[in-house]
């Protein structure tokens, strides 16, 4: 099984509107890949909770459809946790 | 087995021990990429830790995705607390952070 580097985006900005995306393919096979999401709604939310709300807006894909994605949230102002 | 039971297990294996990796394998023969470079991490801190291999004990690999909210494996416990998987580990090994958190009270 695998996921389209657009579909993945989508559904994270459904769930972060606000959210500036960037999905990287790293082995072509189209189920290894990096996303770094940026958005504001993250604030206040430690790291395992910033990836939890990623997980969330992939809707159980995640470990399933979907092998590896490597994650980093960042919230805009570049504070961090 | 209940998911109570598996539940419990896993409370006590996150409770015995102080640092405890759920990965994908042992620490000598990870069998995944994500959990090959988590026991790295971990051996790069020189701190004792314990493994739980989830491909050994399929009630463990569907029990500590739920018990974690957390859809992926390998998963790292400090002190009883979920600290996240290896892209936090390895966020947190290069701030400093982890070494911090292994380091308390230890």
């Amino acid at each position: 099984m695998a996921m389209a580097a657009e579909e993945i985006e989508a559904m994270i900005l459904a769930a972060f509107p606000d959210a500036a995306v960037e999905i990287r393919d790293l082995a072509g096979d189209g189920d290894h890949y990096a996303a770094r999401v940026v958005s504001p709604s993250f604030a206040g939310m430690n790291r395992v909770r910033q990836h939890q709300a990623v997980y969330a807006a992939l809707k159980g894909k995640m470990g399933t459809d979907l092998h590896a994605l490597q994650l980093e949230t960042l919230v805009p102002s570049g504070d961090h946790q | 087995m209940s998911d109570v039971d598996i539940n419990q297990r896993i409370a006590a294996l996150v409770g015995q021990n102080d640092v405890v990796l759920f990965m994908k394998g042992s620490a000598l023969f990870p069998q995944c990429g994500f959990s090959s470079r988590a026991v790295s991490i971990l051996d790069h801190l020189g701190v004792t830790y314990e493994t739980v291999d989830v491909l050994q004990d399929q009630d463990i690999r569907n029990g500590i995705k739920a018990y974690s909210d957390w859809p992926t494996v390998p998963q790292l416990y400090v002190k009883g607390e979920f600290v996240g998987g290896s892209d936090i580990m390895m966020e947190m090994f290069e701030s400093g952070e982890l070494k911090q958190l292994v380091a308390a009270d230890a």
